[in-house]
């Protein structure tokens, strides 16, 4: 047993060395600290009650809180499509661009071996008597791409078969990777379906992460305000890296017009949505709750379970076959529609139409549940108090107003947060019905009529061809506030209504 | 009971209004059942198909049928590779998930420690917070962790697992809240025997407790399939997708596979559905028990 565990603290170990020799500081840091405190809690008696939570607090962590604070992190940075790769991957990036030097060429030829290897024949054109030969090599993605090459007698007779030029073309990205190091020490490589030819790097790594290229003498500097290599007249070259710009994307959301406008309408749309859904989801499930308490109701049991019924399949094969249903041109919906009143509503490509598409479909998703909880809490109102009510003769929707409702609706208000803040982030319901469209007009990112936050944050991120990491990570943080304060209020709630 | 004439009335309205609302809140089921045997993608027709065909049916379990040209075809459907997907991330993911959180109940159940109840509310409070938003960090953390462990990358099912494992709180609760009607006295008199908690854990707990770890179960594979914005993230090639990923992809508008679709719907809808109505009393009460209560 305590073997297995140094074993495992060992392991752990050596995967946190090499998070630390690829460059992560911070997450080696906080995978030492997880480690540590593994070995402490598992070999300390007096941390017993710990050994029990830790693995499942490290999965949370690590799944939940690091996402999150990655997040908010993310927000800070310009980490986009063209802001993709680090600091140290644009110079590797750089410092892979060669050039050719010198008017050197080697002429090739390739032979097979009988083991499926082949050997690289080179010629030098300016002096054939110089020829060199590699040794045997295999042509394959994963196959070693430095190889070196041995100088051959000048009248040594060439091996028999040779490749024709179009199994050379076949083989030419294989071929391409090679780079053949010559005796004198020099690499040459294919630069043509004929000819090997020596190749120098282009751009040489000084002090302060300074490029400086060995054609022209330019030198280049990264500029850590935009993340792109600069020269001295500040124009950007190559690929840009990730940096901090602080609160810059936040400063977007505010001051561009492109970006402003259709953020706070998207804003407006995904509190009315969530609202409604809420508002009209509890209105249908309360009634039919309350329509199913009635005793001379004959079959309630079965009206119930076929009521369910919506909320035991699947959301999203019941979102996707409303997709279907819906769709303008050869939905069944609209058939229905034309066959009974002639009308074939845009539901996709109108706003007002595909948002009320939305709010049907939402409603139909969504009352079950509520129906389902409201029955619970109308079953545990004492029959009394509807006796009192009838004695002072009030009707039936006195007693469902004045008795009923204010009763489900106290133990109901944290679930009905829980519901709002569900329905404030129903990415599925969107993203799989209209994912957003009909698209805004005039919208700086891709911005749609019925995008909520959510899904605007994805697609922003990653159905965007500028995949704005750093715009889209923004957003999100402005919706954790807006979460956090929901579920505080929950919390509030529900810790009241446990008290009373 | 006296049925007054009043009553009547209204009964029967009542009944009229109950008819004609589950028959809008069918109609979708009804529609997709029957799309499912009609000829070709664009088909319009009766409720019951005049010409009723299998060959969406066919297609979609991977049976050779006969094309317009009458050559025989095997279809190239990845449905059941998909479905067999969804089944493998979403079982694996459960039982992980129970380990996990089954400890965790344990410990905030039955044990005292610093902070608990912090913890257990700040666990409850994070979870609110939507996966979605943090895919971006998602996605960067599983492309950091591929580069030295590819197993566990980008586009790998253990990754995608991986990912589902944080989702824990809501079923600490659960289990904890269930773990707290079994009275502590049965350990309590297994631990004077000489049981160390660990064995009184394992030997007397879980096995009392297992209605609640069925629940959690199904609750959490049932979330697992349906989950689609981090699988759609995740999973690449079309070999790898899960069911919620890959019905997805029959409905774009430049490839609108609406019949195949339908089948696809029918064919993973059943199981689940059937599932959880056949334990539909257990799950809802668990699922109002943990919430109303409070």
């Amino acid at each position: 047993m305590a073997g297995l565990g140094l074993a495992l603290a060992a392991a752990c170990l050596y995967g946190d060395f090499l998070i630390f020799m690829s460059g992560e500081i911070v997450l080696g840091v906080i995978f030492l600290a997880a480690i540590t405190a593994a070995i402490v809690i598992y070999s300390c008696k007096r941390t017993y009650s710990y050994r029990y939570l830790f693995p499942g607090l490290v999965g949370f962590a690590l799944f939940v809180l690091l996402p999150l604070g990655y997040t908010v992190y993310i927000a800070f940075t310009n980490y986009s499509a063209a802001n993709l790769l680090s600091l140290r991957g644009v110079q590797e990036h750089f410092l892979q661009e060669t050039y050719l030097k010198s008017d050197h060429r080697y002429a090739f030829t390739v032979h097979p071996e009988t083991d499926g290897r082949f050997r690289i024949l080179l010629e030098d054109e300016q002096a054939s008597a110089k020829r060199y030969a590699t040794d045997p090599v295999e042509l394959r993605k994963s196959a070693s791409r430095e190889i070196e090459a041995r100088v051959i007698s000048p009248d040594g007779k060439a091996p028999e078969k040779s490749l024709s030029m179009r199994e050379v073309v076949e083989k030419r990205s294989l071929l391409g990777n090679l780079a053949v190091t010559l005796p004198d020490g020099s690499a040459v490589t294919m630069t043509g379906l004929r000819r090997f030819a020596p190749r120098f790097p282009v751009w040489s790594l000084q002090e302060n992460n300074i490029l400086s290229n060995r054609v022209t003498g330019v030198t280049i500097h990264p500029d850590f305000e935009t993340g792109f290599y600069v020269d001295d007249a500040g124009r950007r070259s190559g690929p840009g890296f990730r940096v901090e710009i602080g609160f810059r994307n936040f400063a977007v959301i505010a001051s561009d017009p492109g970006v402003r406008g259709p953020f706070f309408r998207i804003f407006i749309w995904n509190i009315s949505f969530a609202f409604l859904s809420v508002f009209l989801t509890f209105a249908v499930g309360m009634f039919l709750a309350a329509l199913l308490e009635w005793k001379l109701l004959r079959g309630r049991k079965i009206y119930r379970t076929l009521l369910i019924l919506p909320y035991a399949v699947p959301a999203f094969i019941s979102i996707l076959i409303f997709r279907g249903l819906f769709n303008a041109n050869f939905g069944e919906i609209n058939t229905v529609l034309s066959a009974l009143f002639g009308i074939r509503p845009q539901w996709t490509s109108d706003p007002m139409l595909a948002k009320a598409m939305i709010l049907i479909v939402n409603v139909w998703l969504g009352y079950p549940y509520m129906m389902i909880l409201c029955t619970g809490l109308l079953q545990s109102i004492s029959g009394d108090l509807y006796e009192a009510s009838s004695v002072d003769g009030s009707g039936a929707l006195t007693d469902f107003f004045k008795i009923t409702l204010p009763l489900v609706f106290r133990p109901l208000k944290p679930l009905l947060v829980a519901s709002f803040a569900f329905n404030f982030n129903n990415f599925l319901l969107i993203y799989l019905l209209t994912q957003g469209r009909p698209d805004m007009v005039g919208a700086a990112t891709v911005a749609g009529e019925t995008d909520l936050l959510v899904s605007y944050t994805f697609r922003v991120a990653f159905r965007d061809s500028a995949a704005n990491f750093g715009y889209a990570s923004a957003v999100a943080v402005i919706i954790f506030a807006i979460v956090g304060a929901l579920a505080y209020m929950n919390l509030r709630l529900s810790s009241r209504t446990g008290k009373a | 009971m006296i049925v007054g004439k009043r009553d009547r009335v209204t009964l029967v309205f009542g009944h009229l209004f109950l008819c004609g609302f589950l028959l809008l809140v069918l109609f979708p089921f009804v529609m997709i059942i029957s799309i499912s045997f009609r000829q070709g993608n664009f088909a319009l027709g009766s409720l019951i198909p005049e010409h009723p065909s299998l060959e969406h049916w066919k297609f979609v379990l991977g049976i050779p049928y006969a094309d317009e040209t009458g050559k025989m075809v095997k279809p190239a459907s990845n449905v059941l590779l998909w479905f067999w997907n969804s089944i493998k991330v979403a079982t694996l993911s459960s039982v992980l998930i129970l380990l996990l959180s089954g400890t965790c109940a344990y410990a905030f159940a039955r044990m005292k420690f610093l902070f608990k109840t912090k913890i257990l509310n700040g666990l409850l409070l994070l979870q609110m917070f939507p996966m979605v938003l943090a895919l971006v960090a998602i996605y960067s953390i599983l492309d950091f962790v591929g580069r030295y462990v590819p197993a566990l990358g980008l586009d790998t099912h253990p990754g995608l697992i991986l990912c589902y494992l944080g989702g824990i709180a809501i079923h600490i609760w659960m289990i904890k809240g269930y773990f707290s009607t079994i009275p502590v006295s049965i350990e309590e008199s297994a631990e004077m025997d000489g049981a160390t908690p660990l064995q009184a854990f394992l030997s007397i707990l879980l096995p009392m407790s297992l209605p609640v770890f069925a629940v959690v179960f199904i609750l959490s594979f049932i979330g697992i399939i349906a989950e689609y914005p981090v699988a759609s993230v995740v999973l690449q090639q079309s070999e790898n997708w899960t069911l919620a990923v890959g019905a997805n992809s029959f409905l774009y508008e430049q490839n609108y596979l609406w019949g195949k679709f339908a089948a696809t719907a029918v064919l993973s809808g059943l199981p689940i559905t059937t599932m959880f109505l056949l334990c539909q009393r257990f799950l809802i009460s668990g699922l109002t028990s943990g919430s109303v209560k409070g």
